[in-house]
C-alpha cells in the first residue's frame, strides 16, 4: 500500500453526527446533531467519539456515554448501531476496530444504541446486557469444581471438533446479534455457547439439561425467536455461523425429548 | 514524597523445608474450616479477571459466601480477556525436557532474580493443575490431530510449554472462570455486582473488613462488609496513558488499599512489550499488542543504513539487519520481552527505525510463508494478521508488520506474603495486582498462569489462615469505619466535580503519560527521573486547580470516573518514579542508563539491590517509607542473564 511507508498526510474529514441522547432509562431520548472537524482516517470510531466528547466538554455540555474497554475487539463492551448497522459497515469488525478510513469527508453518520426490549438503555448509547449473564448462569458451563479435574490429556478431543467448538467459543457476548435481529432474538449468542459445549466431550454429561435451561431463560428475558433472517450472522463481529442455531435447535429437541423420559 | 528507609522487617512467611515440599507442607500446616462453617464467612472479591474470577468461583464452590464486584458491565469483560498468546505449564507433553523445576528456573531467571523463590516454585508446581481444570471446563485449547493438547514456544524458554486457544487464550480461560462464577451465581452462592468501582478499603481494628464502592449506573455509594477482602484489580500500565491495557484499567483499588496500610512493592518494575502496533497519531487512545507468539515465525529486522526510506520488499537481504538473530544467536527472535524491547529502541535511537514515525521495526513473515505456506501461517496467526490489517490498513501477508514496544504489564504491585496476604491482615491480593511472582520481568504466557494459580489454587487454601486464625467480631456496613470511608470518598468525588476548571481529565492524563514514557519508560536516568518528579507534582497541582468534570455525582458519569482514576495515577506516578530512582541498577524491565555494560546490556547489582522494595504510606505529604525484603536464592544462583 502506497501510504504505508511515506508520510501520512491524508486529509482530515468533516462529519455530521446524529447521536442518540437519553439522560436515563426512564427519560425520553432523541437524536442530537453535532458537526465535527479534523477527523483523521487513522482514528477508530471510538477515538472519533473521544474527539466529539472533548469538544462537548469544552463547550460545557455533557459528553456522550458509550460502553467501551479493551478497544481491540475482544472484550465485547462496545456496541453502537452505526447508520442502521450493529457495529457499523465493516464485516466481522467491532465498533472499536472500525476505523474512520471507512468513511468519507462530509459523511452524515447516525449513532444509536443496540435496541431490544431485553437491553434497556441506561444512558445515551449505553445499554444493560445483563440478560446475557443470566442466560449463562442458567447452564452455560460445565459443572466441575476446582481441583476435581482429571489429567488434561486423559480426554482426547478430535481436532475438527475442538476447532468447531473454538469457532463457537469465539463469541464476545456483545449483543450485536440481538440488535441486528428483526425479532431481537438472542439465538446466535445462546447457540454459540450451547454448540461449544455440545461439541466437546466435557459438555456431554449436562448436554440435555443445559440447552433446555438456557433456552427457557432466554425466553424469560424477553428475547424473540429466530425467523431465519440471518442478520445476526451478518452483524457478528466474530463471524459466528447461523449453523450453530440449527445445532441448538436439534440439541433443544433432543434435550426436551430426553428430559421428558423418566430417569433410570 | 521522597523515600525514607524503614527499619521494621517484613515477614514473607516462607515455609521451611526443601523448596519442592514447601507448598505441600504449608497446605498441611494451614488451618482448615469445615464445610458447614464456611458459609458463616463472607468474602469480598474485587475484580473478575482470571485471578478474581477463579477465586470467587472456587471459594463459592467450597461453601464460602462470596460477593464479587467488577467495574465492567459483566464479569466476562475483565481485561484478562485480551491476553492472546497462551498459558504456560510444565506438562512436558512435547517431551522436550520440561519440568516443574525448569519452569521455576526459567521464571526466576526471566524475572532477573528479583522474585521470591518459594512463590515461583509454587506457581510452577500448580501450573499443571490449571491446565487440567481449564480443559475440564471445556476451554477449547488447540489440539494435535490425535486429539491431544498442542503446545508452542514463547520468549525466554527453550521448550514448548505454552497452551493456547488460537490468539484468544485469555478470552477462553476467562470465559471458563466466568462460567464457573455464573454457575455459582445461578446456585445463589455468589453475588456478582457489575458496574461497581471500589472507592476505598475499610479497615476495622487493623483488619480488612470491606469496601466502599460507587455504583456506576446511578452514582450511589455502597458499603460491603465481610470477613476478608480479595483485590484482583490488575495492573497500573495506564499510568503511561498509552498502553495495551483496557481503558478502565486503573490503580485506584490498589492505591486506596495502599493508603489504608498495604505496602506497595517494586512499582518501577514495568514491562514494555516488544510487539505492539506503533502509534499513528495524537488521537491515539490505546495501543494494541500483537502476541509474542508471532516471534516464533516472524523475523525482526531494520535496514542496515540509517534513514533508509525504501519500501521493505525492495531492500535486499544483504542490506537488512536481523538484529536479534545477530546479537542473540541462541534465542534469536525469542529473547525475553525486556531484551527485545530495548533492542528495538536502540535501533530506533540510531536512526534505523522504519515507518512514518521512524519509531518502529519490521516483523517479517516472508520467510515463514515461503517455508510453511500461507495457509499454515493463516491458521496460526489469522486473527492477529486480521487485527493488524484492520488497524493499520496494511496486509501483513504481503508486507512486513511494523511493530514497536509499548507498556503492557506491571510486575510491581501490592506486597504480599506467601499466603498472598498484604500488610493489612485480611486483605489478599491476587494476579497482576500483587508483586509476587515475576520479579523485574515477566515471561510471556505467565500472567494467565499466575492469575489462575492465585485464584484457583493458592488463595482458596491460604485464606483459611486468616478466617480460622483470627478473631473476627461481627462488623456490619453501619460500622463507623464504613461511614468514615464513604464520607471521605464522597467528599473527594464532590471536590473533583467542584473544581470546574479549563482542562479535561483526559488531557492531563495524556500529559502524565507522555512524561512517564519519556522519563520513566524503556530507559531511565537519575536526571530524567528527578525532573519527572517535579513535573508530576506540578501536574497534580494543575489537576486539583484546573480540571473540568461535567455532569453530576448521582448519575452515570464516565468523565467523573476517569478523573478519579487520573487523580490516583498522579499520586502513584511519584512513587513509581521514586522507586526507579532508588534502584540504582538495571534489571529486567527497569533499565537505568547509568548501569549498563559496554555492550549496552543491563548491569544488575546483587550486592546492593537483591531485595523487594516495599513502600509504606505515612499520610499525604509525608515521604513514603521504604522497607526491604531481602531475596535469598537457594535453588538458583543469580547469574548474568544471557540469551546470546
Amino acid at each position: 500500500m502506497s501510504t504505508a511507508h511515506g508520510p501520512e498526510d491524508r486529509a482530515a474529514m468533516r462529519l455530521t453526527l446524529h447521536v442518540w441522547r437519553q439522560k436515563r432509562s426512564s427519560a425520553p431520548g432523541a437524536l442530537e446533531t453535532y458537526s465535527l472537524r479534523g477527523v483523521s482516517p487513522d482514528m477508530s470510531f471510538l477515538e472519533m467519539l473521544d474527539v466529539l466528547n472533548e469538544q462537548l466538554l469544552e463547550s460545557g455540555r455533557e459528553p456522550v456515554a458509550f460502553d467501551h474497554d479493551c478497544r481491540e475487539g475482544i472484550c465485547g463492551a462496545c456496541s453502537l448501531v452505526i447508520n442502521g448497522q450493529a457495529h457499523g459497515p465493516e464485516r466481522e469488525t467491532t465498533t472499536c476496530q472500525l476505523h474512520m478510513r471507512r468513511f468519507h469527508d462530509g459523511d452524515v453518520i447516525t449513532v444509536e444504541p443496540f435496541r431490544a426490549n431485553a437491553f434497556p438503555v441506561l444512558k445515551d448509547l449505553v445499554v444493560d446486557r445483563s440478560a446475557f449473564d443470566r442466560i449463562l448462569a442458567a447452564g452455560g458451563f460445565v459443572s466441575v469444581n476446582t481441583g476435581s479435574a482429571p489429567e488434561a490429556n486423559s480426554l482426547p478431543v478430535p481436532r475438527p471438533d475442538a476447532e468447531k467448538a473454538m469457532d463457537a467459543a469465539a463469541c464476545i457476548g456483545c449483543g450485536a446479534c440481538v440488535a441486528a435481529c428483526p425479532n431481537a432474538a438472542a439465538m446466535l449468542f445462546v447457540a454459540a455457547k450451547v454448540s461449544q459445549l455440545a461439541l466437546l466431550p466435557q459438555g456431554a454429561p449436562e448436554r440435555e439439561s443445559r440447552v433446555v435451561a438456557m433456552v427457557e431463560q432466554m425466553d424469560r428475558e424477553g428475547f424473540g425467536n429466530c425467523s431465519n433472517h440471518f442478520e445476526c450472522e451478518a452483524a457478528c463481529p466474530k463471524g459466528i455461523s447461523v449453523a450453530n442455531i440449527a445445532r441448538m435447535n436439534r440439541e433443544f429437541l433432543r434435550g426436551s425429548a430426553r428430559s421428558a423420559e423418566p430417569r433410570t | 514524597m521522597s523515600a525514607a528507609s524503614g527499619s521494621s522487617a517484613l515477614d514473607p512467611k516462607i515455609p521451611g523445608g526443601p523448596l519442592a515440599e514447601r507448598w505441600t507442607r504449608h497446605k498441611f500446616a494451614l488451618k482448615l474450616i469445615n464445610p458447614a462453617n464456611r458459609r458463616k464467612f463472607h468474602v469480598i472479591v474485587v475484580g473478575t479477571g482470571l485471578a478474581g474470577g477463579s477465586a470467587a468461583a472456587s471459594l463459592a464452590e467450597m461453601g464460602y459466601r462470596v460477593t464479587s464486584l467488577c467495574i465492567q458491565d459483566s464479569p466476562r469483560r475483565a481485561h484478562s480477556i485480551a491476553a492472546q498468546g497462551g498459558i504456560n505449564a510444565a506438562k512436558n507433553y512435547p517431551n522436550d525436557g520440561d519440568s516443574v523445576f525448569r519452569l521455576f528456573y526459567d521464571t526466576i531467571k526471566g524475572g532477573d532474580f528479583r522474585s521470591r523463590e518459594s512463590n515461583v516454585y509454587r506457581l510452577a508446581e500448580v501450573s499443571n493443575h490449571i491446565i487440567d481444570q481449564c480443559v475440564a471446563q471445556g476451554v477449547p485449547f488447540a489440539r494435535e490431530y490425535g486429539g491431544l493438547l498442542a503446545n508452542r514456544s514463547f520468549g525466554g524458554a527453550q521448550v514448548a510449554r505454552t497452551f493456547y486457544a488460537r490468539g484468544q487464550t485469555g478470552q477462553q480461560l476467562l470465559l471458563g472462570a466466568y462460567g464457573a462464577m455464573m454457575r455459582q451465581q445461578g446456585a445463589n452462592r455468589l453475588t456478582v455486582l457489575p458496574r461497581r468501582e471500589m472507592m476505598d478499603l475499610v479497615v476495622v481494628d487493623g483488619v480488612a473488613r470491606g469496601v466502599v464502592a460507587r455504583n456506576l449506573v446511578n452514582g450511589e455509594f455502597e458499603r460491603y462488609a465481610g470477613d476478608a477482602v480479595l483485590l484482583a484489580t490488575g495492573g497500573y500500565s495506564n499510568v503511561f496513558y498509552l498502553s495495551t491495557n483496557a481503558k478502565a484499567c486503573n490503580v485506584n483499588a490498589a492505591w486506596r488499599a495502599h493508603k489504608r496500610g498495604a505496602y506497595f512493592a517494586n512499582p518501577c518494575f514495568t514491562q514494555i512489550h516488544p510487539t505492539c502496533i506503533p502509534v499513528s497519531g495524537g488521537h491515539q487512545s490505546k495501543l494494541t499488542l500483537m502476541s509474542e507468539s508471532l516471534r516464533n515465525d516472524g523475523r525482526v529486522w531494520v535496514p542496515q543504513r540509517a534513514g533508509d526510506e525504501r519500501a521493505p520488499d525492495t531492500i535486499p537481504e544483504a542490506e537488512r539487519d536481523y538484529f536479534l538473530e545477530r546479537k542473540y544467536p541462541s534465542f534469536g527472535n525469542l529473547v525475553p520481552r525486556d531484551v527485545a524491547s530495548r533492542n528495538a529502541k536502540e535501533q530506533a535511537d540510531q536512526g534505523r527505525g522504519v515507518g512514518p514515525s521512524r519509531m518502529a521495526v519490521y516483523l517479517d513473515f516472508r520467510d515463514a510463508i515461503a517455508r510453511e505456506g500461507v495457509e499454515t501461517i493463516r491458521e496460526r496467526y489469522g486473527n492477529l494478521f486480521q487485527m493488524y490489517e484492520r488497524i493499520t490498513g496494511e496486509d501483513p501477508y504481503r508486507s512486513p508488520m511494523r511493530i514497536y514496544p509499548a507498556v503492557h504489564y506491571t510486575m510491581g504491585g501490592l506486597w504480599v506474603d506467601y499466603n498472598l496476604e498484604s500488610t493489612v491482615p485480611g486483605l489478599f491480593v491476587l494476579g497482576e495486582a500483587n508483586f509476587s511472582d515475576h520479579g523485574a520481568n515477566r515471561l510471556g504466557a505467565s500472567a494467565l498462569m499466575q492469575g489462575l494459580a492465585d485464584g484457583y489454587f493458592v488463595v482458596p487454601a491460604t485464606i483459611a489462615a486468616h478466617l480460622a486464625g483470627r478473631k473476627l467480631p461481627p462488623v456490619g456496613p453501619d460500622h463507623a469505619a464504613f461511614r468514615e470511608a464513604e464520607s471521605a470518598a464522597r467528599d473527594r468525588t464532590r471536590r473533583i466535580l467542584s473544581i470546574q476548571g479549563r482542562r479535561s481529565a483526559d488531557s492531563i492524563h495524556r500529559e502524565l503519560g507522555a512524561l512517564m514514557w519519556n522519563r520513566c519508560g524503556m530507559a531511565r536516568n537519575a536526571a530524567g527521573l528527578g525532573e519527572a518528579i517535579e513535573k508530576i507534582r506540578a501536574l497534580r497541582a494543575e489537576f486539583w486547580e484546573n480540571v473540568r468534570v461535567p455532569g453530576d455525582e448521582g448519575d452515570m458519569n464516565a468523565s467523573l470516573e476517569h478523573a478519579g482514576r487520573v487523580a490516583d495515577f498522579l499520586e502513584f506516578a511519584e512513587l513509581l518514579v521514586n522507586d526507579a530512582l532508588q534502584r540504582e541498577e538495571s534489571c529486567g524491565g527497569h533499565f537505568r542508563e547509568e548501569h549498563q555494560t559496554p555492550e549496552n546490556e543491563a548491569r544488575r547489582d546483587d550486592e546492593r539491590f537483591a531485595f523487594a522494595a516495599a513502600y509504606e504510606h505515612r499520610g499525604d505529604g509525608n515521604p513514603e517509607v521504604l522497607h526491604k525484603e531481602p531475596l535469598a536464592f537457594e535453588a538458583v544462583q543469580p547469574s548474568t542473564r544471557s540469551y546470546r
